[in-house]
């Protein structure tokens, strides 16, 4: 037994089980926080920000200080956070209608300020907690319990783009759409997460990561098949990359 | 310290902040509280404090809930609409229970109204705008001295209890010119971190703080509400503020009713009935939540007429009626809306009125 290691541990500070549904990746991406928090020991420095959402009790499952925001205020909440402590790392946790529909201002304009947070955007295209309504994000013609016909533009217009949205604000140092429909992804994501709180220890500006995922429950999908549907319909109307890095441009300058 | 100065009522407001402690001021533009926001802008730069114009008052509010949460003194201000949108803030604050301050310096509503004195949001800041059952501490000084000398006591008190502390004060207390002295100067690094503040686990001794208003299983919720609403019971057994103006003799004529400019306008009235020998008193509540209830009753069993003078449209005579609770008493209203101040003349007529038996 003495060639034996650990290669690969929960981490400590995710404090599971989750509520999630089967397939959703919620619990994929909360693990991967909680591995960067601990791995560069932000843990006892963190503040997360839990939205009204499927999330909403995201605050049970890391081992760090949380606030429970009202429905897309979280951005405003974790601005009033920052200020209070500058040198903590903030972030918020939301999903696309309260970061990107009742949150649209309070998002927009923490980049616009360019708030020192970090805002994880989960992008299901429905309200999960909800019952599967139809999102700001939902796709054309994709049918909710609100768009029972498909997303009609004529009445509902046309997908919200989050990661291009705020990558035009000055005040924002990173904006990255990533995913987690397999492993290669999930890594991929981890990267662009650390990156993102890096920038703000770093005091570089609003960093701003959308993780498109999954509702394999409301999509009526096994978990299989709404993986399969993320990676064939999703990201053709998201594509995954990077919108704006600070970093990046400064080493190109 | 101690000086006097002769500054506008909104700057006094935001230097009485700033001395009373506060470093952080979210704000968003509105008349007529909006040079408040503009002398904070000015000020807490130079105290090594954060002044953030918000996208709107809905953002401003949250800013304050979040700053409230990670333990640090902090203020909004506006005026009535402003204060509208920030309902939903409040009824999370006080759910979660979170400190901080917010200034309405009312105007005449419904809707955009106009942006004269008034004091029709009474109902709002006393009984609840927001939804859920919860309580404000309100505070409704009547001259900008009184308002100066409360300040630090509002950020205090809503720490002491953990609840939100609002003045309410119209538009003409912000934008008059007065002399004001300012007693004290409090260094925002002699207050204490709260041990249930939000900043980081090393702050409080590794375990973690979660600041919340949901609680999903409705026994923990109930509980949570009786908790809440202990707390309240204590804040009204020790907040009541009020003052008894010529209310002395065991028999008065005409008791009068009223807070902020409202009631320094008729100080002068019941001065000039003194002097012509009607024995009139003014009962002033300066706390409209907790409502000085038991005194009011006390001081109300010296006379038959109760007059409510208001800058609104009969919101405080309930609470005057609520807290007298005697049918055989008369209760007189003098409603006074849309943004127009009440004149010592206008009262003195009324009270000679009532006494001639010729008011209803």
């Amino acid at each position: 037994m003495g060639n034996l290691q650990v290669v690969y541990e929960v981490p400590k500070i995710y404090t599971g089980p989750n509520h999630y549904c089967p397939g959703c990746f919620h619990g994929i991406i909360h693990r991967v926080i909680a591995e960067i928090l601990q791995e560069e020991g932000w843990d006892d420095i963190s503040i997360g920000i839990a939205p009204v959402g499927c999330a909403v009790l995201a605050y049970d499952y890391i081992d760090i200080d949380w606030f429970e925001a009202p429905h897309g205020r979280a951005c405003a909440n974790a601005t009033g956070i920052k200020w209070a402590w500058p040198d903590r790392l903030v972030f918020t946790y939301q999903g696309d209608g309260d970061a990107a529909s009742i949150g649209f201002a309070e998002t927009s304009y923490a980049a616009v300020r360019g708030v020192n947070i970090t805002t994880i955007m989960v992008n299901n295209a429905v309200y999960g907690m909800t019952g599967g309504q139809m999102a700001p994000t939902t796709l054309v013609g994709m049918k909710t319990t609100t768009s029972p016909y498909g997303r009609d533009p004529k009445y509902a217009g046309y997908p919200v783009k989050m990661a291009e949205h705020i990558a035009q604000f000055e005040g924002t140092a990173l904006s990255v759409r990533v995913s987690a429909f397999d492993p290669q992804h999930v890594l991929d994501m981890k990267k662009w997460i650390k990156k993102a709180f890096q920038y703000q220890m770093e005091g570089k500006g609003y960093t701003f990561i959308e993780v498109v995922s999954t509702c394999p429950t409301n999509w009526r999908m096994d978990p299989v098949k709404a993986a399969e549907f993320v990676k064939n319909e999703m990201i053709k109307v998201y594509p995954l990359g990077v919108y704006k890095d600070v970093g990046e441009e400064k080493k190109e300058g | 310290m101690g000086e006097k100065v002769f500054m506008k009522g909104n700057e006094a407001l935001g230097e009485a902040a700033v001395r009373s402690g506060c470093r952080l001021f979210f704000g968003y533009p509105i008349t007529p509280a909006s040079e408040l926001a503009e002398y904070m802008a000015y000020r807490l730069p130079q105290v090594g404090g954060v002044f953030i114009q918000a996208e709107s008052e809905v953002a401003a509010s949250n800013m304050i809930y979040g700053a409230g949460a990670a333990g640090k003194y902090a203020m909004t201000a506006s005026s009535s609409p402003g204060v509208s949108l920030m309902q939903e803030a409040i009824s999370y604050m006080a759910g979660a229970e979170v400190p901080a301050v917010i200034i309405n310096l009312i105007r005449g509503g419904p809707g955009l109204g106009d942006i004269q004195p008034a004091q029709s949001d009474y109902f709002q800041a006393v009984k609840g705008g927001g939804h859920g059952d919860y309580r404000n501490l309100v505070y409704a000084p009547s001259t900008l001295q009184e308002a100066v000398d409360l300040m630090p006591m509002l950020f205090q008190n809503a720490f002491k209890y953990r609840m939100l502390a609002m003045m309410v004060v119209d538009g003409l207390v912000g934008q008059m010119m007065e002399a004001v002295e300012f007693k004290y100067d409090i260094d925002p690094d002699s207050i204490p971190v709260p041990d249930w503040a939000l900043s980081g686990k090393k702050m409080h001794g590794g375990k973690k703080n979660v600041n919340t208003s949901l609680e999903l299983d409705p026994n923990k919720l109930a509980e949570h509400n009786f908790k809440l609403f202990e707390k309240y019971q204590k804040v009204y057994e020790n907040e009541r503020m009020f003052e008894a103006f010529e209310l002395e003799e065991p028999d008065i004529d005409v008791m009068i009713v009223a807070y902020g400019t409202a009631a320094r306008i008729i100080k002068t009235a019941v001065k000039n009935l003194r002097a012509k020998g009607y024995k009139v008193g003014l009962f002033r509540p300066i706390t409209l939540w907790p409502f000085p209830d038991k005194e009011l009753k006390e001081y109300a069993e010296k006379t038959e007429h109760i007059l409510t003078v208001e800058m609104s449209m009969g919101q405080l005579i309930e609470d005057v009626k609520l807290s007298i609770f005697d049918p055989n008493k008369k209760y007189h209203l003098m409603p006074y809306p849309g943004g127009i101040v009440p004149t010592p003349k206008e009262v003195e007529d009324k009270v000679i009125e009532i006494l001639k038996g010729g008011a209803k």
